[in-house]
């Protein structure tokens, strides 16, 4: 295993402590996640107009891992479209998969979701980050991305 | 080997000092000897399931070795010794458990399976619309799930037994709750989310002079305590056989040969009728009329060498070793700023539950891990004990008869670590 300090980034930890866009969102679609393994929830608001994003927000409670990925999320979907925001998540599911290589990450827009790229070292917590994602598909009303990310 | 776990052996009950068990047995593990990212290995999970002493995968081995074959059917040699094995540790099992008679141990592959048994079979028999069974607040989704599904099918009501903020059942209202309607109390021996040992003996006294039987769920108590369900008069007792230091595949269910027999089959097949023609099928005795198909026969073997060496060391020495260890646990938790107990029962055995104050216990577990220290995070299939603390999941430190203080003192150095690095 790498080195804790890898996995527990300082952005992570901030945003586990300082979670962006925490709020509920009236006149929004929304979806609720649910780890059964570790008793995460967490339900993530999108407002979706034309296909693009107009804002997106997220309530729970979890981990520092699925926290901070939930807010980072977050800040990342804001203004994109739908097509866009499925793609950054196929692009992170292969980072924290071991599927993404290094060198594919340039003009990946993953940008601050790197700080995920060690979770490939953790394959237990794997779904902690991966879970908010889904539970906005889900919101985008893709019942294929649903519940829970057993 | 189990010369270490002999020459251990502790009859009169004299006092050796703390740690002596630990330090003797650890040898007899070798999964225990080994390095987790670079730390020593500190494996505290035991309530999900136990490491295996050598003599069992021994046992094990040597039986596939020279003794294997199908059982209660080949008249051949190899036949008639894999069955004198495989009902060897039946009675091993029967003598372990204080039962009146082997033909009252039931092979199951492990508690769920055994609670299953008992609820599709007695509880079908017994149990009719607005009837009721009784659960308690602290069971294991195994012990609350066939009951409850029973339920449904017979629009009967599953009441609950509720817990105090200490973890510990109410009595009281387990009073009240027994009523001329309840067929059935389901409890467990020992909480695995909270570490609470029960009265179990006031319980099924408290149940009998109602008339209602118990199931007793002792997966968490067989590996810690001396049991003896002829002196506790429990109906049903249920465990399994992985967290007593046996293998994983087989369990027990003894329940009472008065009760037993008078249910009707779970599964049916083979190994488990007198005759079948396409007209009719007569059920053989217990207990195979309750062990339908080939069974673990070498988990058996394997069960049977775990009994061997638990004794060999003494269910009381180990209870005594273990009690002490948890109230080592307590003490050093309980003094780190920011931890809360999640059950402070006055009486416990295996398990001690903590939270920690703005750190998720999934990101207490992954910092541990580090360390090299092996706990569990999450509701450990108890979500209403969860839901009782008002709390997503714990971390929980569960011991075996191998831990030992230092043990503990390491897993309390990287709960302090977890709060440095979490910030």
């Amino acid at each position: 295993m790498s080195d804790l300090n890898e996995l527990y980034q300082e952005i992570i930890l901030d945003h586990n402590k300082r979670p962006r866009n925490y709020r509920k969102l009236a006149a929004a679609s929304k979806a609720e996640g649910h780890n059964p393994m570790c008793g995460d929830r967490v339900t993530v608001y999108v407002k979706e107009k034309d296909g693009r994003i107009e804002d997106v927000a997220f309530e729970g409670l979890g981990c520092a891992i699925s926290t901070a990925s939930a807010s980072i999320m977050t800040e990342r979907l804001k203004g994109r479209t739908v097509a866009e925001a499925d793609t950054l998540f196929r692009r992170f599911q292969d980072m924290v998969t071991g599927k993404l290589l290094p060198g594919d990450r340039d003009g990946s827009g993953l940008d601050a979701l790197e700080a995920f790229q060690h979770l490939s070292d953790y394959p237990m917590r794997v779904k902690c980050a991966t879970l908010p994602w889904h539970t906005m598909k889900a919101a985008l009303g893709d019942r294929d991305g649903a519940e829970s990310s057993r | 080997m189990m010369a270490t776990a002999l020459r251990i052996e502790n009859p009169a009950g004299t006092s050796h000092h703390p740690g002596f068990l630990a330090d003797t047995v650890a040898e007899d593990f070798p999964i225990l000897h080994q390095r987790v990212h670079g730390r020593p290995l500190v494996y505290l999970d035991n309530a999900a399931t136990t490491q295996k002493p050598r003599a069992v995968v021994e046992a094990m081995s040597r039986f596939y070795a020279t003794d294997y074959a199908n059982v209660h059917r080949g008249v051949y040699t190899l036949g008639a010794r894999a069955t004198g094995r495989f009902e060897g540790a039946r009675a091993r099992v029967q003598r372990f458990i204080h039962a009146p008679s082997p033909e009252e141990i039931i092979f199951v592959r492990g508690t769920t399976e055994g609670i299953n048994l008992v609820a599709s079979t007695f509880g079908e028999q017994h149990v009719q619309a607005g009837d009721d069974v009784l659960v308690t607040e602290m069971e294991h989704h195994s012990n609350i799930v066939p009951w409850q599904v029973l339920c449904q099918r017979k629009g009967a009501r599953l009441r609950v037994v509720p817990i105090d903020d200490r973890g510990e059942l109410d009595l009281e209202a387990l009073a009240g709750l027994l009523g001329p309607r309840t067929r059935i109390l389901a409890v467990a021996h020992v909480s695995n989310a909270l570490g609470t040992l029960n009265p179990i003996n006031e319980i099924v006294a408290m149940a009998h002079a109602r008339g209602v039987p118990v199931l007793v769920d002792g997966a968490q108590a067989a590996p810690h305590l001396p049991l003896d369900v002829a002196a506790l008069d429990a109906d049903f007792y249920v465990f399994s056989s992985h967290k007593m230091y046996g293998p994983d595949g087989i369990g027990v269910l003894y329940g009472k040969r008065k009760l037993l027999e008078a249910m009707p089959p779970y599964q049916t097949g083979g190994d488990m009728i007198r005759s079948v023609s396409f007209e009719r099928t007569t059920y053989d005795d217990l207990p195979h009329k309750f062990e339908a198909g080939t069974p673990a026969i070498a988990a058996a073997v394997g069960l049977h060498a775990a009994i061997d060496y638990l004794e060999a060391i003494g269910m009381a020495a180990i209870a005594r070793e273990e009690e002490a260890l948890l109230a080592h646990a307590v003490a050093r938790l309980e003094a780190i700023p920011g931890v809360r107990l999640v059950g402070k029962a006055a009486h416990r055995a295996g398990a001690v539950s903590f939270v920690l104050e703005g750190v998720h216990p999934h990101d207490i577990a992954t910092i541990l891990d580090s360390r090299g220290v092996a706990i569990r995070a999450g509701h450990h299939c108890a979500q209403p004990v969860m839901d009782r603390f008002g709390v997503p999941a714990t971390a929980r430190v569960s011991v075996g008869m191998y831990n030992t203080r230092r043990d503990i003192d390491t897993l309390v150095e990287a709960v302090y670590e977890t709060k440095e690095v979490m910030g």
